[in-house]
């Protein structure tokens, strides 16, 4: 394998940006850089706000939002999901006092449920299967007049499992409760139709579509009572405060211009390729999350006896970049979440490897990191010390 | 490079000596755990007259920097009579390598461990180890200068993380200067556990951080 060469499957952590949506932003740095909310003193700010007009538009029509309005701009997926939990928490203080959300969420939305449960806010954890999907049971059972929000993900980044959301908003919606999905990993990618999906805030997020990091947003159904986010002007209809990323919508946009069914089917058929492979090439293998029902670029495999840090630097210095829930690698040294919420072993969360899949990647690709991860078990598993019995 | 490896842990890494399995060991131990991410088996041939290690083999089931240390370690010790290798600290294993990120420190912890825990299996088997002692504070401080804050890589009772210890019936109570929500709270717990719980007259660890509440 050359060296030099490296095969990049994280894209669930970040994308390599299209060349075309650079060059849609580039013009929004030198040329067209006024503020877009300066429309009332100059006509530079005008044509500016023409831009983010025309990319939120875009981006509102690829929801099937009703209005371009209920599309607010915000840094990202992490800023979104907080603002979803703790704005909604602030506009019903004093009034309700009861979040949902599942054991397998984002760390944005765990994070922001678990500081609002040291404000004194009830959180319920909802439980996920051996696949990681949430029980629906329960969920009914959670629901309770207390309840201001309940925030279940459209599909899990780690392990690739997509809810069957049309399910749950259904179940939400029917007790009047307000439903928030982060579909930051399944935006053009999963079919979500918000004139058909009753959800009322989604998060989504550019760089993970080939987009520019640091833009994303919040859509925001009409007449849902969030609180204000940033405070500091009257900017995206008085919600969040601050200068627009102009190049950034610009960028999301064409993003989102960029993306095809097309791709998504052969994201698929990459994806399968590599499951099927793995487990054809590597004894002792097991896949992680659904076989159907997954993201189209999610493959996500425990390999018993071979630790995932020791996987991942051998994959890495073969110039195959991928990532372990194994707790050798965690920041915490505690193994993956989602996958202990999912009732896998230690074990087998050690021996975890996620590659994540994009347009950018070919099947030959595919073949080479089959081949190269085989190998990379094989020597593990020739010094370590488990298993050797069974053979 | 994901983690800041020295290159020499690299090279031991990929290429580690003296690994494998012996089937006429002398003594062998296993020290960690597939649950715990990383384990160790180290086999020793010993010759009877010199108490020298003849051959020394080992398996390992974890990180880079596990394997690195499982690698130097039979390196250092191949040759040493049983009271040097028993000496060789996971410092000097550490040093021998280049230097471990402080993260890592505990995962070379836990092959040095394996190399004292086979050499004591080899006295054991041959009729050299004295009585049993008791547990007592200055044991359990012992014990627990094998676990490391992940943060700094030091013992965590050098950096007085551990603020003090009890022996009392059977129950040996630590009392830890961090908070529940620290980011290695629950790691430096089960590492403070694995060290306490096997002593023989241990029956409870209990593990106290600074927001629990104390009948």
């Amino acid at each position: 394998m050359m060296q030099n060469e490296i095969i990049y499957m994280d894209n669930a952590a970040t994308t390599r940006v299209d060349p075309a949506v650079v060059e849609a932003m580039l013009p929004f740095f030198t040329e067209k850089y006024a503020v877009a909310s300066s429309q009332f003193s100059h006509s530079p700010g005008i044509e500016v706000r023409e831009a983010l007009d025309a990319a939120r538009a875009t981006i509102a029509q690829a929801l099937g939002a009703a209005k371009p309005e209920e599309v607010i701009f915000t840094s990202g997926e992490t800023e979104s999901n907080n603002w979803a939990l703790k704005g909604m928490a602030r506009a019903f203080r004093g009034k309700k006092n009861h979040l949902i959300i599942s054991k397998i969420e984002s760390r944005s939305v765990l994070d922001s449920a678990q500081a609002l449960e040291k404000e004194g806010v009830r959180v319920t954890y909802l439980d996920v299967d051996g696949e990681g999907f949430v029980n629906l049971d329960q969920l009914r059972e959670s629901i309770t007049d207390d309840t201001f929000l309940v925030s279940i993900q459209h599909a899990n980044e780690e392990v690739g499992t997509i809810q069957d959301i049309d399910a749950i908003a259904a179940i939400v919606k029917e007790r009047g409760v307000a439903f928030h999905t982060d579909a930051s990993h399944t935006f053009t990618k999963v079919p979500l139709d918000l004139a058909e999906t009753p959800a009322d805030l989604v998060t989504i997020t550019a760089h993970l579509i080939h987009g520019p990091k640091g833009i994303g947003a919040l859509y925001v159904r009409e007449g849902t009572p969030i609180a204000k986010w940033m405070h500091g002007g009257f900017m995206e209809f008085n919600l969040r405060g601050g200068v627009e990323n102009v190049p950034g919508a610009v960028g999301f946009a064409k993003a989102v211009e960029m993306t095809s069914a097309t791709q998504v089917e052969y994201i698929s058929s990459l994806r399968d390729r590599l499951i099927d492979g793995l487990m054809a090439r590597i004894p002792k293998t097991e896949l992680n999350g659904p076989r159907y029902r997954r993201l189209p670029g999610n493959v996500n495999v425990s390999f018993h006896y071979a630790e995932g840090e020791s996987t991942l630097l051998h994959l890495d210095m073969m110039g195959i970049a991928v990532v372990t829930g194994s707790a050798c690698f965690s920041r915490s040294l505690e193994p993956s979440y989602v996958l202990m919420a999912m009732g896998k072993t230690h074990e087998l969360a050690h021996g975890s490897i996620r590659y994540s899949l994009s347009r950018y990647n070919t099947s030959d690709e595919v073949d080479r990191v089959i081949e190269a991860t085989a190998e990379v078990i094989e020597t593990l598993r020739r010094i370590s010390p488990l298993g050797k019995d069974e053979k | 490079m994901p983690i800041p490896y020295s290159e020499k842990v690299i090279e031991h890494f990929k290429n580690p000596r003296n690994v494998g399995r012996m089937e006429d060991y002398d003594a062998k131990a296993t020290e960690g755990s597939p649950a715990c991410g990383d384990m160790v088996t180290l086999y020793l041939k010993v010759d009877e007259e010199t108490k020298t290690i003849k051959d020394i083999k080992f398996e390992s089931y974890g990180c880079a920097s596990n394997i690195a240390t499982g690698s130097i370690i039979t390196e250092l010790a191949k040759g040493k009579t049983l009271d040097e290798a028993r000496k060789i600290s996971w410092k000097a294993a550490a040093e021998e390598l280049g230097g471990l990120p402080a993260v890592k420190v505990h995962c070379s912890v836990l092959a040095v461990d394996t190399l004292r825990a086979a050499i004591r299996n080899y006295e054991e088997r041959h009729g050299l180890v004295e009585d049993r002692e008791p547990t007592t504070v200055e044991v359990v401080e012992k014990r627990l200068r094998h676990v490391m804050n992940p943060l700094t890589g030091l013992d965590i009772v050098k950096t007085h993380v551990v603020k003090k210890t009890d022996v009392n019936n059977g129950v040996v109570t630590v009392w830890v200067d961090l908070s529940r929500d620290h980011q290695f709270a629950n790691n430096i717990e089960q590492e403070i556990r694995e060290r306490l719980e096997p002593l023989w007259d241990v029956a409870e660890v209990r593990v106290i951080f600074n927001d629990d509440e104390e009948e």
